[in-house]
């Protein structure tokens, strides 16, 4: 049914996992092979020509980090995968390892060599038991033909992979609260300067990438940066994506689709349209923290720049749907408590403020609110945006922000009648 | 007395943690090897901990708090993990915990009479295509009903039962 180009997800079966004779045979290691006879420097370059950007929320440049890391610097150095997945509606890095583990652990070996990186650690959250064992057991077969280890592929360069499991809080996708967690420190995190490719892990020069990043990189180092450009829709981007869908859809399964497809499409075609034929009314489209889309958006690609245009953004794909019965302020009420239960308690307008606005969310959604909460609400947005120790709060105001943006009538609904205008659907 | 690892684990950690510069970095394992074993983390198993790494009882404190899934606290042989985030939220989380809540005679945050099954909230599990989900042990349990609900519970004491009597 998917006609797009599989690269992450050609291999994909359900309920199996690819090994390694079998990664091998579809071309798997190939992408090591290519970058151990290039300098590190080249590697690093072909990364940033690619157009990669990064796959776990920000989608900040991979090759341009890359080429921040102080690679020739001597002495200890780290590199970190980021498998914390724990933004709301986001499980594609779950399918990622569940599928085909060995594109992280190729992918990981490039970029060791690329950083000059001696020790990689995967951070996995708790719920990813099934991931752990599957990544450990690519990690022992890579490590047993020469792919990890010492000398890899007889280069006299030496990788060595770890695999962390966690034990819950969403914070712990924050880099720097992720090294605190690896340190086995309190992972509430840490300032920024200095970032971890100064100061990071043991408070050596760290690398964080997130999973699809990494199991991407091999890809691009076998095929080549045109191709990898060219497997976007938009010209001026570069790649699949892996998104995952939930919510009120027919088919809220995860699909690898390029990147620059419309949400339509995305919504339409593979999710198979919003389930009980009703109408779409608004998504998430990469998880809790980026603003809605409504049905105006519909035909926006879903891709950095054209989300950011919108207003919102890409973050991890994880596009969660509601349909025409949802009630909006109930959709950010349930955002805002998450956020508000996982704030790490380090700073005043994420500890308090987020408390402050899911208690106005309450009266609201209770009927018991008047204007005046409404401009408070509006006031406390305010006074947490641009004000928190890391990204957490400024992340939970996505929602809050577009249902001001967006669904203002829908508040003033609820204040006018005095209760929930949807609570008899 | 009671024994909150076995002594051959106790070791292997002690030898691990000599060998390495930085033996906090195992606080976590070791955290959640005892609770594999015993359950949960007493005070005396965070005091293990530190005197098996080698490191300051209230630097595991304040590692072992943080965790909402390592618990500081007795709960029971099975902690059903139920997800109220926003993907099971839209599919009918409400409606899947409140039919726990019935099922089990308690109230979240609660453990059962009989001590078999504790019921916690748990934010996002990472099983959103398959909301709504809980998690139970290492288990993620999805597209869930309220028979299912109810035949994953009799399973689950059924198996605590063969548990006590092997």
């Amino acid at each position: 049914m998917n006609a797009y180009t599989q690269v992450l997800f050609k291999n994909r079966r359900s309920n199996e996992t690819v090994l390694l004779p079998e990664y091998e045979k579809s071309g798997g290691y190939q992408g090591l092979r290519a970058a151990m006879k290039m300098t590190p420097a080249e590697v690093c370059e072909l990364i940033k020509g690619s157009g990669l950007r990064g796959r776990g929320g920000a989608g900040f440049p991979t090759g341009i980090k890359w080429s921040f890391f102080p690679a020739d610097q001597p002495g200890d150095k780290y590199l970190v995968c980021n498998g914390d997945e724990m933004e709301p509606g986001t499980y594609k890095d779950r399918q990622l390892l569940l599928a085909d583990p060995h594109q992280l652990i190729e992918g990981m070996a490039i970029a060791s060599y690329a950083l000059q990186t001696q020790i990689g650690y995967i951070f996995l959250r708790y719920a990813y038991e099934d991931c752990f064992q599957r990544v450990e057991r690519a990690i022992e077969e890579a490590v047993e033909v020469g792919y990890l280890g010492k000398n890899i592929l007889g280069s006299g360069f030496d990788v060595e992979l770890h695999v962390h499991g966690s034990a819950g809080r969403y914070i712990l996708g924050e880099e720097t609260s992720q090294l605190n967690g690896l340190e086995g420190r309190r992972p509430n995190p840490r300032s920024k300067p200095p970032f971890p490719a100064q100061r990071g892990l043991f408070g050596r020069p760290t690398n964080v990438n997130n999973v699809e990043t990494l199991a991407t990189v091999p890809h691009i180092l076998t095929h080549g940066t045109a191709w990898f450009q060219n497997l976007a829709l938009n010209p001026e981007s570069a790649g699949t994506k892996l998104f995952g869908l939930s919510g009120h859809l027919n088919r809220p399964e995860c699909f690898e689709l390029p990147l620059g497809i419309t949400l339509r499409e995305v919504v339409e075609d593979f999710g198979g349209g919003v389930r009980g034929g009703k109408k779409f009314k608004a998504c998430l489209p990469g998880g809790a923290s980026t603003p809605y889309l409504t049905a105006d958006h519909l035909d926006v690609m879903m891709d950095f720049n054209p989300l950011e245009e919108v207003e919102s953004r890409l973050g991890t794909a994880g596009v969660t749907v509601f349909d025409e019965d949802t009630c909006m302020v109930a959709v950010t009420r349930n955002l805002n408590q998450f956020f508000a239960r996982e704030s790490c308690g380090w700073c005043t307008p994420c500890r308090d403020g987020l408390a402050t606005i899911s208690w106005l969310l309450d009266r609201i959604e209770f009927g018991q609110a008047t204007n005046d909460d409404l401009a408070m609400l509006k006031d406390q947005v305010k006074n947490i945006k641009g004000r928190s120790f890391c990204a957490l709060a400024e992340g939970a105001m996505g929602p809050v922000e577009a249902l001001l943006r967006l669904f203002e009538d829908e508040i003033k609904d609820h204040i006018r009648k005095g209760c929930c205008p949807f609570a008899s659907n | 007395m009671t024994e909150f690892l076995p002594q051959n684990q106790i070791d292997s950690f002690k030898a691990k943690a000599a060998a390495i510069a930085h033996p906090h970095e195992m606080i976590v394992d070791l955290l959640r090897a005892i609770q594999l074993h015993h359950g949960w983390v007493p005070d005396d198993g965070v005091l293990l901990t530190a005197a098996t790494l080698g490191v300051l009882p209230i630097e595991v404190e304040e590692v072992a708090t943080f965790y909402d899934k390592i618990f500081r606290r007795e709960v029971g042989k099975r902690v059903i993990h139920v997800c109220d985030s926003i993907c099971c939220w839209a599919t009918g989380a409400e409606m899947i915990t409140e039919h726990l809540k019935k099922a089990l005679g308690i109230g979240l945050g609660e453990t059962t009479t009989d001590g078999i099954f504790t019921l916690l909230p748990t934010c996002c599990l990472g099983a959103c295509g398959d909301a709504p989900a809980m998690m139970i042990g290492f288990t993620t349990h999805g597209l869930l009903t309220t028979e299912k609900i109810d035949d994953i519970l009799q399973k689950e004491r059924a198996a605590v039962a063969a548990e006590i009597f092997a």
